[in-house]
């Protein structure tokens, strides 16, 4: 490849868009690196789709740079498409067409890749080739649009919420499925507001709201920097009194939501004894108490103040 | 690695483009039956409301087995042998138009009513049976010489005018609603985002109509020749060119009336706003002479009357291409301009 040789395929910088009164992209920054799975987190209306469709060349920016393989899209866009394999939100295939005939279209417009048949292997609807689009399940349907942006064999893989509504043995499939695109050497975008299939799936993740990043790193930076491993959550028939709780030696950022009541801890091991000390100085029975490893979620939620999936 | 061979890219593209539209389309019964059954429908209904009926044959009734015999001789009429009071009965609720009975001294009495035309009518006819069966000889002799030939007759002017109608629907509904469909599920935005070349997409409509052309057109025209003996009489190639360029005007006329709709709806109005003037002005029913002159240029230069007027030209009066040429001409202005502006106004998302 004569272009992208050493610099990251695709470079953002300073990206805004503005849809009548409402800021969808806010001076955006990115950078996604070559052969890497790079995930954009957030819950809806953060402006991921947004971001992915202006990378894309469907939606122009207001302001801003995108640099996607060394080209540019105001001049280079037919090369561009030959070499990007994009999948978006909410397309409908023709039900009536066959899963070949709909590959062979999508092929037809390609200069090079792989035979249809073998991308009907690659997604492992093998069984399915000569059936109406029509009759296939949701997480076929989602193979069925992942195998329509690789048939260009594409260098750059753009996947905007991939999984999204289906059952969750369907997106363990499909994970693997991207995930063995990963391991080709493939550079992947994609969107999610699901936080296991960020943790799982990709190398870095930013985080976004309102339509800016708020936090970039690997999953397990991203972790570590809300600085606690576990969390603990209990209900309680009162809520407590929260200062006693945060006077507890590794308890942090204690949230207290609906009858619930959420904080970061350290050590797990000295902090429930402790907990349940102080409960029951209070004199409070607890009726639920959970504890589990920190994730992305909570650090958007330890960033946000909201849940992912609130909205 | 590829199957493509020496085949440049864009034209599998084109090709694939084309082959999905058809394979939709024949996938679609209910389109089938607008598209194929539908205008054959539409021809036998108005063929059969405004067929040539053969002469009227007039009923009439006689009070005598005598007069029965003598009346018979008219083919123009049907005599029943009736009772006096039964005769008069029928008569009087119109079931014959005429009671012939026996007179004084030989004669014969016609009873009818002299405002209803078929009594009058059925007056002279028995007359003339009577007088004949009696003996007379009439002094100059006559023959009649009927119009009927294929091409002068209502059946011969509507066929035309439903190919070209059809034409125009056809072409118009199945793009719009295509169009409106693939952009409201994104499939539009989903396509533009590969490198398929974007007039392809469009052409790829206007091509496959043209494999369903020749069924379109033949099942009309078949229909009109087998059943009502509708001439075509011009050269094949002549009426083939007529409707290959027709289809594939309104083809963008459809590209371009759907080229910013979002939703059915709106498609449907806009189509019909688009058609409706055509309906009515480009003589599909009756003929477009029938608009005051000053209108004249206007009506026809709409695509609809170019098309139909040609078809008929070509049909009924043998016309060739070089007699067709301004509405050829017509037709390829609209073509241009409409596929250019529908490329330029497109929303492909």
């Amino acid at each position: 490849m004569p272009d992208s040789g050493g610099k990251a395929p695709l470079r953002v910088r300073q990206l805004r868009k503005t849809y009548k009164d409402v800021v969808a992209v806010d001076g955006l920054d990115m950078e996604v690196r070559a052969a890497e799975c790079f995930g954009l987190l957030g819950p809806n209306g953060a402006g991921k789709t947004t971001t992915m469709e202006i990378c894309e060349g469907l939606t122009a920016a207001d302001s801003g740079e995108v640099e996607l393989l060394g080209m540019h899209w105001e001049r280079d866009a037919p090369q561009l498409r030959q070499r990007l394999g994009i999948q978006l939100q909410e397309t409908q295939l023709s039900e009536k067409l066959t899963v070949s005939e709909t590959l062979r279209l999508f092929r037809s417009f390609f200069q090079q890749g792989p035979d249809v048949r073998e991308v009907i292997g690659m997604v492992q609807l093998q069984e399915k080739a000569d059936s109406r689009v029509g009759s296939l399940s949701g997480g076929q349907k989602q193979r069925m649009a992942l195998a329509c942006a690789l048939v260009g064999a594409p260098d750059f893989l753009f996947l905007d919420e991939p999984t999204t509504g289906l059952d969750p043995q369907a997106r363990r499939q499909l994970w693997e499925l991207i995930e063995r695109f990963k391991l080709a050497g493939r550079t992947i975008l994609l969107t999610t507001h699901y936080m296991d299939e960020a943790e799982r799936l990709c190398d870095r993740v930013a985080i976004m709201d309102h339509g800016k990043v708020i936090a970039l790193g690997t999953p397990r930076e991203l972790i570590a920097s809300i600085g606690a491993e576990h969390l603990v959550e209990f209900s309680s028939a009162r809520v407590p009194d929260a200062a006693g709780l945060a006077e507890i030696d590794g308890i942090r950022d204690v949230h207290a939501e609906n009858g619930t009541v959420r904080m970061l801890v350290a050590e797990l091991h000295r902090a429930v004894p402790a907990l349940l000390g102080e409960m029951a100085r209070q004199g409070i029975p607890l009726t639920e108490l959970r504890t589990h490893s920190a994730t992305l979620e909570d650090v958007f939620v330890t960033l946000t103040g909201r849940h992912l999936r609130d909205e | 690695m590829s199957k493509a061979g020496k085949t440049p890219f864009t034209e599998r593209a084109l090709a694939q483009l084309t082959l999905v539209r058809f394979r939709e389309f024949i996938r679609e019964p209910d389109a089938l039956f607008w598209v194929f059954v539908f205008p054959i429908l539409l021809a036998a209904g108005l063929g059969i409301a405004f067929r040539n009926r053969p002469p009227e044959v007039l009923n009439i009734a006689a009070t005598t087995p005598e007069l029965a015999r003598s009346l018979t001789g008219e083919k123009l009429l049907r005599v029943e042998q009736l009772p006096q009071a039964e005769a008069e009965e029928a008569l009087r609720v119109g079931k014959v138009a005429l009671v012939a009975e026996p007179g004084a001294n030989g004669a014969v009495v016609y009873g009818y009513d002299p405002t209803n035309p078929e009594g009058r009518t059925a007056r002279m006819l028995a007359d003339r049976a009577v007088e004949r069966a009696a003996g007379r000889v009439d002094p100059v002799a006559s023959t009649d010489r009927l119009l009927e030939e294929p091409g002068s007759r209502y059946i011969d002017f509507l066929i035309p005018g439903l190919v070209g109608m059809n034409l125009m629907g056809s072409a118009m509904w199945g793009i719009g609603f295509t169009i409106v469909d693939a952009r409201r599920k994104k499939l539009i935005k989903r396509m533009v985002a590969t490198p398929m070349p974007r007039h392809c997409y469009l052409l790829s409509f206007i091509l496959s109509r043209l494999f369903l052309l020749v069924v379109e057109v033949g099942v009309v025209l078949g229909f009109g020749a087998l059943v009502f003996h509708v001439p075509v009489r011009g050269p094949f190639a002549g009426l083939a060119v007529v409707c290959v360029l027709g289809s594939m005007l309104f083809c963008s006329l459809g590209l371009l009336t759907a080229s910013r709709v979002q939703t059915i709806e709106a498609a449907s109005g806009l189509m019909n706003a688009v058609m409706m003037p055509m309906w009515i002005c480009s003589g599909v029913f009756f003929s477009a002479q029938r608009f005051p002159d000053a209108v004249q240029p206007i009506i026809k230069a709409l695509p609809l009357t170019a098309v139909i007027d040609a078809l008929r030209a070509s049909m009924l009066q043998g016309a060739g291409l070089a007699q067709v040429a301004p509405q050829i001409a017509v037709m390829g202005a609209w073509l241009v301009v409409c596929f250019g502006l529908a490329l330029k106004l497109f929303r492909w998302r």
